[in-house]
């Protein structure tokens, strides 16, 4: 007997309107969650994912703060401590290294030091691919996944990105939220109305046996493409959603499924969300490897401005099927 | 606009409006008692039971336990490493203290932070960062939720001279202005920030750059404790009424060094025997000879308790070696509870 499934109502939506609605399906539910950032208002957002919230929810709630970054997360906190759910947005996800100290050392060590929870979400528009030069492109995941405290989850799908920002909304830690910005309008898929919360774990993006791609965000759609006709060989990717905590028996029972791994991130090399994956399978996977871990990922360069610079360093698809023939030869 | 001198409220020998013969003697106590666990705490610290290094606040009593005094039990307080004063205002023991110094099982943190690192939520206080201005926008946040829900209540934090170097003070000081939040920021200038002294700080003095944010700023005696209260007093009045954002400097002096190990040679000794003869103990007490209280049963009962917290913090055991990775994230959401709020004004 099948079991029972509730009807869920669909709709269309980009990884962009599936953001908004996110937000909007989570404020009109609870008073305690309101919207915080620089342009939010009467702008709408420098993405316009709160575009009209404004008029639905008031200055309150949308709140146009100072240009402030510290300010924002430092506020965000203390509302929080009294019993708010704030929702931080970052303009660009690079702008998050000013408000760096608030969410590091106050936030995340609230928990652990004094027994008190922060719920704050923090929106990071980020990631590259547009010429947005050193300070519009980067991904700076890894430096929340080495501070204690802090939950991190990367959405690739427009179904993901609702259902993992409502997951952050609710969750009583502080939680990293990064948002593709070059997935914000180029995906469009089938999003839930109404309630629909992700869990903060792993999900099989497409089901093979020998090579798996691990990766999250954008990378998960480079990873699909450049895989998806590799001379016959069937290409399993993980997309992993959460960073921290990371699913690691979804990333172990890819490795002894698949046993060749690459491992594919958008972001700088060293120490990346892709190194403690390699790491994870170093220590407790390596019987079931057949030949080396392999990592894609940005070298340790600032992300450069003109076209044909980028396009040097970020991982592409040719890139990543290089690495597969490569690895399926071995 | 002026930056305003706040006049102790009894300079003219007047008895102070807002104060009852019991809240003064309440204050006094206060003071005595943060200042009987310090030095206890210093012994133990010599002794070699307190761990890392150990940080007072002696000297500065006046500041946390004027200011403390003052809020209602619904505000929320960020309270920093020399203001021992508050929690003990806010209701926090001296046995949990003690036991927090020691870094054992039974401290405030349960060994997690030490020192005066340290908030009990159940009482609406957050335990401060080193990262001192930091907690200027937690408070500003708090005050800004206030705000949000239509309450009448008030944030407050207590910040050093220092800290007024750092951009989340500037931060802090223009999103609550901007906004117009609850919450009161009180600089406890103690004349020296580590050995940096006040002069190699800042150009401009703390409580003048206020009017730059737009809201007053307001110096006060940090050394007595009556004149903090009354400054703390008048600033959440003008914040609950929806009036905006105070800030007070307290002059005050660091009588210690920055921590145990320091033995501040870069202060001159001139500058300390001035501020010696303006212990705001002392003068606390000298006001109340005249209100004939019994000062020798009250210095007695405080050491008593303070003696009793201290056998009791001694048998605390050690944290939980295993228990060291618990805990990095919460299950549940927890927030600030309301805490003792003792001045007679909350009763009336």
């Amino acid at each position: 007997m099948r079991p029972l499934e509730r009807v869920v109502a669909m709709s269309t939506m980009t990884y962009l309107q599936a953001v908004s609605d996110a937000l909007r399906t989570e404020m009109r539910a609870d008073d305690r969650v309101f919207v915080m950032g620089e342009d939010v208002g009467a702008f709408g957002g420098a993405f316009k994912v709160t575009d009209g919230f404004l008029d639905e929810f008031g200055a309150d709630r949308v709140m146009d703060t100072p240009l402030a970054e510290a300010g924002i997360i430092g506020t965000a906190v203390g509302a929080a401590t009294v019993g708010m759910r704030p929702v931080c947005e970052m303009q660009f996800a690079d702008f998050v290294a000013c408000g760096f100290d608030q969410l590091v050392n106050v936030a995340g060590k609230m928990m652990y030091r004094q027994g008190l929870s922060v719920n704050v979400t923090v929106r990071l528009p980020s990631g590259g691919g547009f010429s947005g030069g050193p300070f519009h492109s980067q991904n700076p995941e890894a430096w929340f996944m080495h501070a204690p405290g802090i939950k991190v989850v990367a959405p690739s799908t427009p179904e993901d990105a609702k259902g993992l920002l409502v997951g952050a909304i609710r969750d009583p830690n502080p939680v990293v939220y990064l948002e593709h910005k070059n997935l914000y309008r180029r995906m469009k898929g089938e999003v839930p109305e109404g309630e629909h919360v992700a869990p903060f774990c792993a999900r099989v993006a497409r089901e093979g046996e020998d090579l798996v791609v691990i990766a999250y965000g954008a990378m998960v759609h480079t990873a699909l493409e450049a895989t998806e006709d590799l001379e016959d060989a069937s290409v399993m990717v993980l997309d992993l959603r959460s960073l921290v905590p990371m699913d690691e028996e979804a990333i172990l029972a890819a490795v002894r499924r698949c046993s060749k791994v690459v491992v594919l991130d958008e972001a700088n090399a060293t120490c990346a969300a892709g190194a403690q994956v390699a790491a994870l399978i170093a220590e407790r996977a390596f019987e079931d490897l057949d030949g080396p871990v392999v990592r894609v990922a940005t070298p340790d360069v600032p992300i450069p401005f003109a076209p044909a610079l980028e396009g040097a360093v970020l991982p592409d698809v040719k890139r990543v099927r290089e690495a597969c023939r490569d690895l399926l030869a071995y | 606009m002026a930056t305003t001198t706040f006049a102790p409220p009894d300079h003219d020998g007047a008895a102070p409006a807002h104060l009852t013969p019991t809240d003064r003697v309440a204050l006094l106590r206060h003071m005595l008692l943060m200042r009987t666990i310090e030095e206890r705490a210093m012994t133990l610290y010599r002794q070699g039971r307190v761990p890392g290094s150990f940080y007072d606040g002696f000297g500065q009593e006046a500041v946390s336990v004027g200011a403390a005094f003052a809020m209602a039990a619904q505000d929320r307080l960020c309270i920093l490493h020399r203001d021992l004063g508050a929690h003990l205002v806010r209701g926090v023991q001296p046995a949990r203290i003690l036991a927090q110094y020691m870094g054992r099982a039974g401290g405030v943190t349960g060994g997690r932070d030490g020192n005066v690192h340290f908030g009990d939520h159940r009482l609406g206080c957050v335990g401060m960062v080193s990262m001192l201005p930091d907690m200027m926008l937690v408070a500003t946040g708090m005050a800004m939720a206030f705000r949000l829900r239509r309450e009448a209540r008030c944030a407050i934090t207590w910040l050093g001279e220092g800290s007024t170097s750092r951009g989340d003070f500037h931060e802090a000081l223009n999103w609550a202005g901007v906004q117009r939040l609850p919450v009161i920021f009180v600089v406890e200038n103690n004349q020296y920030a580590y050995s940096t002294p006040t002069a190699a700080q800042y150009a401009v003095a703390p409580a003048q750059r206020a009017a730059a944010y737009g809201f007053p700023g307001v110096t006060v005696d940090g050394n007595d404790v009556e004149a903090v209260f009354e400054a703390t007093r008048v600033a959440r009045e003008r914040a609950v009424a929806g009036e905006g954002p105070t800030l007070i400097e307290a002059m005050t002096m660091r009588m210690h060094g920055h921590a145990a190990h320091d033995d501040m040679s870069y202060v001159p000794p001139e500058l300390l025997e001035h501020w010696r003869a303006r212990d705001p103990i002392d003068r606390q007490e000298a006001r109340l000879r005249t209100l004939e209280v019994d000062l020798d049963a009250l210095r007695d009962e405080v050491a008593a308790t303070v003696r009793a917290g201290a056998e009791e913090a001694l048998r605390s055991p050690e944290p939980d070696p295993a228990t060291a990775t618990d805990r990095v994230f919460a299950d549940e959401e927890v927030h600030l509870g309301d805490g003792c709020a003792p001045w007679s004004g909350w009763s009336r």
